[in-house]
């Protein structure tokens, strides 16, 4: 459990200081295994099958999330060459660099 | 048992923080795979053999593959190649092999041994769990996946347009 709350805390440090949208992405990634290594934990602590089942449907989420966020990863680097996330936080349109 | 628990719990650690710090996304990606490596490792020793079976296949298998194509799309140009001839004559990989052996040596030991699992929920009682108690979770994961699934596509989408546009 305390494993899980270290790489849950290293993923969320990782998620603020970063701000390469890639490493986000990887941080983010980071937590999500982490909360399901804790289901897991507390689903084996009572031998019971629930935490397994759980573990899968997170794997399902996280699978999800990052096929989202890598076409969305892809998509902004499409728009503006590169992956920065401050940039992206502008939320208008960027004025066109003469 | 409780010695793998600890080693691989020590490992997933470092390579976290490794994966986090790095300034490569390759280097990172290959951190985050050994993460999850270890991650399953330890689900072996507390007794979830399907979980860490899974855990491989998902994570260390699609997720990180899918991420090393999307670095790969990313282009990174000349400049990468530039520096990865620099670091192909180096130091870095030590560590990395160092930590990869450990665990593979473990892994071993685990596998052969067959022991130690605390409290071993098979893969049977797992599939009845959830395909009896939590059906209506395992339909709305579909349902997830469908919705992942068009939003990639939208997005992928979007891309393919703006690209005839230009042309």
């Amino acid at each position: 459990m305390i494993f899980a709350g270290l790489l849950f805390t290293i993923g969320a440090i990782g998620v603020i200081v970063r701000r390469d949208l890639v490493f986000m992405l990887i941080s983010v990634e980071l937590m999500l295994s982490a909360a399901g290594l804790a289901i897991a934990v507390g689903g084996s602590k009572w031998s019971q099958p629930d935490g397994q089942v759980f573990l899968i449907m997170i794997f399902v989420a996280a699978a999800t999330g990052v096929a989202v966020g890598i076409s969305l990863l892809l998509a902004v680097y499409q728009d503006r060459k590169n992956v920065d996330a401050d940039e992206l936080s502008l939320m208008r349109e960027r004025e066109p660099i003469e | 048992m409780n010695g793998v628990f600890y080693i691989s719990a020590a490992i997933g650690l470092v390579s976290a923080l490794l994966a986090i710090t790095g300034t490569n996304p390759m280097h990172a990606l290959v951190n985050l795979v050994v993460v999850f490596l270890a991650i399953s490792s330890v689900l072996w020793t507390i007794g979830a053999p399907f979980a860490a079976a899974l855990q491989i296949l998902i994570y260390a298998g699609a997720i990180a593959v899918l991420f090393v194509f999307a670095v790969m799309m990313l282009n990174l140009g000349e400049e990468t190649i530039r520096r990865e001839r620099e670091w192909l004559s180096g130091s870095v990989w030590i560590l990395p092999i160092a930590i990869a052996i450990v665990l593979a040596v473990q892994f071993v030991a685990a596998f052969t041994r067959q022991a130690g699992m605390a409290n071993l929920v098979g893969p049977k009682a797992v599939g009845i769990s959830m395909f009896a108690t939590y059906v209506i979770a395992v339909e709305l994961a579909s349902l997830l996946l469908v919705a992942g699934l068009i939003g990639a596509f939208h997005f992928a989408e979007v891309l393919r347009r703006k690209e005839t546009e230009d042309d």
